[in-house]
């Protein structure tokens, strides 16, 4: 048993090291003084922490995490509370044109996000909100397909017996889905916050269109512009960009390592009868 | 009674069929109406028939931009697929407390913002002193600066994040009836064979499914590409359009240039491509997806 699993644990190990070795990199480089960027040391020859220093002082970092955290935490909480909403009315309720609606809203999961990108963007203009924040994420107060689905797929788990018990108790059909539903699904409802969590959370392309104020600008969008400042000038400052990189991606990281379950679990999931 | 609950229903659903009607059908609807129109935002649509689809099909920078995306996407799909069943095959066969681990370890670059991904490709793909070249040596190519290197060096560092679709093929893996496989060994079958007999069927259904979300964002890469190669300052950092890919143009078209109109036209476009791609992948898995009774 033994001989035949070690090409397993290599090929397994290889990979991990290429999967990983990026982020150690970044961290390391983000500490390094210029010169030493490139260098490929895991541990910094000369330590550079002033990095960080020089960025806090470049750019307003902290208000643009502070952005990401409120806009990502809004995106996400409305999201789960509007899907699970709508996935109650499809996995409770037997009504006219169930089937027909259920396949609309799977059918738009399909819908390219660059086709609506355009219109969308003239709706919060003639709303006078396109220079906000909001249009980052209050789309999502009205649920999404996928988490629909998803949250669904749990709803539909709940044994039908405990509804009828509570209706019988005269309960309305809110208390059965805010009192039954919702706590027996809690699992689901995490899987839709962390998901969304994580794509607001580095969505770039949306708060290139709607935010031209620095000051309401998320971490992805800042660090963009950190990039423009510091990176394409004549003489590239990589040290300041890295350090830059590393503000964006490591508070995922670490909800990633709290959470990992749930992101795994809402990935699994997708593959499952799609 | 009845009819009650069809109320309630229906107030369940709400939300959904407001935000359909607001931000899918109505933009769907109004996006088809721009596409026919000059429209710069400041001042009012003009009507002007099919010009933006009959300038689209003149634009050198469509066909460009087409040509690169279509470019990337053909590698990155297939590239994606292999390496992330081949991994999602090791981990089926390391002990289970093992593979949880690895499933992080895979997973975890997905998490990683791609203005971060785009940071990392400038400096590890460095022509010069890049981490990639230092391993590769004198025959490492300059990917960030050639035009002939910048869209494979984006395909590999885009591969960097298949962790999703590991973990999907994982857990089709997982559903892969044992004794199916252990009926094929007892009939002598190789282990090729089996993999062909057996698990390429089972998780058919997984395999197309990241067939054709791989494909739609694929066909959609935008966040790593601006960050890198394009920006606020610099229309354009290279001077070749090795970068230009089709939602970079259709951004730049709609937001830097206002050619809201024009722009509308090539969502279009782009919306008749990414349809007929799905619909063929559709027709062909027909005669390969099986969806198991179970």
């Amino acid at each position: 048993m033994g001989a035949r699993r070690w090409p397993i644990w290599t090929g397994l190990a290889v990979a991990a090291v290429v999967f990983t070795y990026p982020f150690a990199w970044l961290v390391s480089a983000s500490l390094k003084p210029r010169p030493d960027v490139f260098d490929n040391a895991l541990i910094p020859r000369e330590w550079a922490p002033e990095n960080y220093v020089t960025i806090w002082s470049a750019a307003p970092v902290l208000t643009w995490l502070g952005n990401s955290v409120v806009v990502a935490l809004a995106a996400a909480a409305t999201v789960t509370v509007s899907s699970a909403i709508v996935a109650f009315g499809f996995a409770y309720f037997r009504f006219p044109g169930r089937n027909a609606l259920f396949a609309l809203v799977v059918g738009t999961m399909m819908l390219p996000g660059a086709v609506t990108m355009i219109p969308t963007y003239l709706i919060w203009n003639e709303l006078g909100l396109a220079a906000t924040q909001v249009p980052l994420w209050a789309q999502n107060l009205f649920g999404s397909a996928f988490y629909i689905f998803l949250i669904r797929q749990f709803f539909l788990g709940v044994p039908r017996e405990l509804f009828e018990a509570a209706r019988v108790d005269g309960a309305s059909y809110w208390r059965l889905f805010w009192r039954i539903a919702v706590p027996l699904c809690r699992p689901a409802l995490i899987v839709a916050f962390v998901f969304e969590l994580r794509a607001s959370w580095s969505d770039l392309l949306r708060p290139l269109i709607y935010l031209r104020d620095p000051a309401l600008f998320t971490m992805p969008r800042g660090m963009k512009a950190i990039l423009d400042q510091f990176g394409q000038a004549g003489e590239a400052r990589w040290e300041v960009v890295l350090a830059g990189a590393v503000l964006t991606t490591v508070p995922m990281i670490i909800a990633f390592l709290l959470c990992q379950r749930y992101f795994i679990e809402g990935v699994a999931t997708q593959g499952r009868k799609g | 009674m009845a009819r009650r609950e069809t109320w309630a229903a229906y107030g369940f659903l709400s939300p959904w069929i407001v935000g359909f009607l607001v931000f899918l059908a109505g933009p769907m609807v109004a996006s088809l109406v721009l596409s026919f129109t000059d429209y710069d935002v400041l001042t009012g649509a003009e009507f002007v028939g099919a010009d933006n689809y009959r300038t689209l099909f003149g634009d050198p920078r469509v066909r460009t931009s087409l040509g690169n995306t279509l470019f990337y996407t053909a590698l990155h799909v297939p590239l994606t697929m292999v390496v992330s069943l081949a991994l999602a095959l090791l981990l089926n066969r390391a002990g289970r407390r093992s593979a949880g681990f690895f499933r992080t370890v895979f997973y975890l670059p997905t998490v990683t913002p791609k203005v971060a991904v785009g940071v990392l490709f400038l400096l590890l793909f460095n022509g010069q002193s890049g981490l990639v070249n230092q391993v590769l040596g004198p025959i490492g190519p300059d990917w960030t600066a050639d035009p002939a290197w910048i869209k494979p060096g984006l395909v590999l560092i885009g591969a960097w994040s298949l962790g999703s679709t590991v973990i999907i093929y994982l857990a089709a893996l997982r559903d892969v009836p044992r004794d199916l496989h252990e009926a094929a060994q007892m009939d002598g079958a190789s282990a090729w064979a089996r993999f062909r007999a057996v698990t390429v069927p089972s998780i058919s259904g997984a395999l197309f499914f990241t067939l054709i979300i791989n494909t739609i964002s694929g066909l959609q890469t935008f966040d790593e590409v601006y960050t890198a190669f394009y920006g606020s300052a610099n229309q354009q950092t290279y001077g070749s359009d090795a970068a230009l890919f089709y939602v970079v143009y259709l951004f730049q078209q709609a937001f830097q240039f206002l050619h809201i109109g024009y722009a509308s036209a090539l969502a279009w476009l782009l919306f008749g491509i990414i349809m007929a791609v799905t619909l063929v992948q559709v027709r062909l898995s027909r005669r390969f997806v099986h969806y198991g009774g179970g």
